[in-house]
């Protein structure tokens, strides 16, 4: 994550007094409600989420195992038009990235056309070989694709990475509407706020339009979770309860004759389509890593042999490697003949002379970081490394160029947010979520993830980050009236 | 349903119900020690809680001598005990999260609430005069969660299978408390012993129950006629062994599958409907008390091979 330019940064409510119209109404609050009200808020809803079981639990802390993320209340608005025009970005992209998985484990023509390096992709350790010559039904790959977007003015929208293997914190956009409409029914009721509330029937739909055609016209859909001590086994559970399907772990299914079936109390029944929140590698001890007790012996022969549909398909993590990423728009441009949409942060490859070249020579201004791997883990942030750093740095990229990429800093926007007593802006960034079944469908909004920590620009909830209720508004507001100040 | 919903369903149901159930034991006991002290055989009515909950093992390792305040915090926060109350809400818990999706908000806020102001709890809340608040807490946490079903539940499968473990679990309790207690009911016990009578109804919460049935001073005989064979007392052996039987008659409806089980609570259901107290009592109360105590062990087995192992 780029590190901040702080006072720089766009503000989404308004800076220097230019109040933006969609916060109009959120303003008015802010300036009635007094710190008292906004901390007993905030306590209640601590309470409603501690009491639905909505934690994540951060076992490696050995903290608290049911350690709720920070909500904060104040939420953070887009309007209509800004919603439109990411919401077409978002769909435009997905349709690159799943068209851009047919193609490298089939004909590969964007590696033959010279578009991105063959041991890129070939090589790459989310590239799954056993998945070459097939492709999954509708060419569909990324069922469920959630796509972090940041903000740094009125229209600069940058994807910052594509998660196209298991991205989780949907159950978090739909508890923080419910919350909101709980704690703040007025203020709810002030805006025309596109509901969120259907996004577990726009799920089940989407898995049900993949099912194998032997599955008959009520196909079976099971939640696959590794279990409770998953860090995201609150959102494996509400999904399936929310869809009314059944969650299983790995030891509830089994193969027999290619076909997959779960244990029940009346015996084994068939199952069509599997939403597994496994990662690959956990899939099938037969086909992947054979000490895994997480997975089901023989799945990927009976979704190999069309009996089964798994969402999403294996494979489809070669489509959001850090090295696979500065390559999405050049995919947008070769498959769907389009200008992409959304722009990447740039992104200077090592690898590349003339990107080395600049990259040594502006270290100072520059987030360096492993193309592979994540965390920050062997990252380098110019702006606040000592000469030394950058020289030690600069020695180790020179040794392996192909390792590194290189971003600017990036001054992500801020949102008014509850912070000491009192409101402070703080960054955020946004993780809509996609549907790709029969068609793609974006659910308006997404979660909003906030770095609680003033200037801090990690908002992961692993690291402290907060969450907020997106709303995006069905109409957009009129410009404020001449002479309203 | 799958096997491991309706394994978690089940002990859902038994955890539950068991630590309410060790409240209500060791508040009679803790009356009944207090009455013994000045005879000084306070240890020996702790001993005898402590072997009917099944917990004495594990106890006397632990521990060895039996003290009063040692047993009460073995039978409540104490966490190496499986039966004790915290460990049976932690239990209850776990199995209530693994199903999160087959319980209603209501029945997930009784436990998850009880479960997170249990860990609050320091050793200080079951101490002194605070013990009997603390008892009676878990008591109405355990009526708050079977109430919470009750009202909440559809009556579909996940309903019957936490049903199952709760009736079965309140059946094999009561034969285990009143077991507790079985040398009082003996015949030619002399003198009698009211007080332990009294203990046996209390620790099932019957006190009342035995007045409204009999309208009659306690004796030996309708005491255990109560707790055993009552069709009318929800608690007793017979009346949790009918609903137990019934239930399994109505999973099997539901999934079409049926096995020794159903044999086993048939066969045990009749027999309770056919016995008579006397000849209960003259051929022995813990004779008769270990066989069923051993007939719902086997019982419990047979279920698990059935429905909830998904062999």
């Amino acid at each position: 994550m780029p590190e901040t330019n702080g006072p720089t940064a766009f503000d989404e409510l308004g800076a220097g007094g230019e109040l933006r119209p969609a916060y109009a109404g959120i303003a008015r609050y802010l300036a009635t409600a007094g710190p008292e009200e906004l901390a007993a808020k905030r306590q209640e809803a601590e309470a409603l989420f501690r009491r639905i079981g909505i934690t994540f639990a951060v076992y490696t802390e050995g903290g608290d195992p049911e350690r709720l993320i920070p909500f904060d209340v104040i939420p953070r608005i887009l309007s209509r038009s800004e919603w439109e025009r990411l919401s077409a970005g978002l769909v435009q992209r997905v349709k690159a990235l799943n068209a851009f998985l047919t193609d490298v484990y089939g004909p590969r023509r964007i590696i033959q056309a010279g578009l991105i390096p063959a041991d890129l992709v070939l090589k790459n350790e989310g590239y799954r070989p056993e998945m070459i010559g097939f492709t999954p039904p509708g060419g569909v790959w990324t069922h469920v694709s959630g796509i972090d977007l940041v903000r740094t003015g009125p229209d600069a929208f940058y994807v910052l990475e594509d998660n196209c293997r298991t991205p989780s914190g949907v159950s978090y956009m739909l508890e923080n509407r419910e919350a909101m409409l709980r704690l703040f029914p007025d203020l709810c009721a002030a805006h025309r706020i596109a509901p969120v509330g259907h996004y577990p029937e726009e799920l089940l739909e989407t898995l049900k339009a993949v099912a194998p055609a032997s599955a008959g016209p009520d196909p079976t859909v099971v939640v696959l979770t590794p279990g409770p001590f998953n860090s995201a086994y609150y959102e494996h559970s509400f999904l399936a309860d929310e869809m009314g399907v059944e969650l299983v772990e790995g030891a509830d299914l089994f193969v027999e004759d290619d076909t997959v079936f779960m244990r029940t109390t009346a015996g084994p029944k068939r199952v069509d389509v599997i939403y597994r929140r496994i990662d690959d590698e956990y899939l099938d001890p037969e086909a992947f890593r054979p000490d895994s007790v997480l997975g089901v012996p023989g799945l990927m022969r009976a979704y190999r042999a069309g009996r089964v549909a798994l969402a999403n398909a294996p494979g489809a993590g070669v489509a959001d490697d850090k090295s696979v990423y500065p390559y999405v728009p050049a995919m947008v441009r070769f498959y769907l003949g389009e200008e992409p949409i959304l722009a990447n942060v740039p992104t200077y490859q090592c690898e590349k002379p003339e990107d080395l070249a600049f990259v040594l020579a502006n270290l100072d201004r520059l987030v360096v970081k492993l193309a592979r791997g994540s965390g920050g883990y062997g990252m380098l942030v110019g702006p606040h490394a000592t000469p030394a750093q950058r020289e030690e740095f600069a020695q180790r990229i020179k040794a392996r160029p192909a390792d590194y990429i290189a971003q600017p800093t990036l001054a992500l926007s801020t949102v008014p947010t509850v912070a000491n007593g009192g409101i402070a802006p703080r960054h955020v960034d946004l993780r809509p979520y996609i549907l790709f079944g029969r068609e793609i469908r974006v659910v308006p909004g997404g979660l909003t993830r906030v770095a609680l920590r003033e200037g801090s620009l990690v908002v992961n909830s692993s690291q402290g980050g907060g969450t907020k209720d997106t709303w995006v508004l069905e109409e957009d507001p009129a410009p404020p009236a001449e002479g309203a100040a | 349903m799958l096997s491991r919903t309706a394994d978690s369903l089940f002990w859902l149901g038994r955890y539950t119900e068991r630590a309410g159930n060790v409240a209500r034991g060791l508040a009679a006991t803790w009356r009944m020690a207090m009455l013994a002290a000045p005879r000084g055989t306070a240890a020996e009515e702790w001993r005898a809680l402590l072997v009917a909950t099944g917990c004495a093992p594990g106890f006397l390792a632990k521990h060895g001598a039996v003290t009063q305040a040692k047993a009460i915090h073995w039978l409540t926060l104490d966490a190496d005990n499986p039966s004790g109350i915290a460990a049976c809400v932690e239990a209850s818990r776990r199995n209530a999260r693994a199903v999160r999706t087959a319980l209603t908000v209501a029945m997930w806020s009784s436990i998850n609430d009880t479960w997170a102001e249990l860990r609050k709890a320091g050793p200080d809340a079951v101490s002194g005069d605070r013990l009997a608040g603390f008892l009676d807490w878990v008591q109405a946490r355990t009526l708050l969660f079977n109430g919470a079903a009750a009202d909440t539940m559809l009556r579909d499968e996940a309903w019957q299978f936490v049903r199952l473990g709760t009736l079965l679990e309140r059946g094999d309790n009561t034969a285990r408390l009143l077991d507790a207690r079985h040398a009082a009911f003996d015949p030619k016990a002399d003198p009698p012993d009211p007080s332990s009578w009294q203990a046996a109804l209390r620790a099932v919460s019957a006190l009342r129950a035995y007045q409204h049935v009999f309208r009659a001073r306690l004796t030996a005989e309708r005491v255990a006629d109560l707790l055993l064979l009552r069709p009318e007392l929800p608690r007793s052996v017979r009346a949790c062994q009918q609903r137990v039987q019934g239930l399994l008659e109505t999973i099997a409806g539901m999934t079409g599958r049926r096995g020794a089980c159903h044999d086993t609570a048939l066969a045990f259901r009749n027999d309770l409907a056919s016995a008579r107290i006397e000849d209960v009592l003259a051929q022995g109360l813990h004779g008769t008390l270990t066989r069923i105590i051993d007939t719902n062990l086997r019982l419990g087995e047979e279920i698990t091979a059935l429905y909830l192992s998904g062999r």
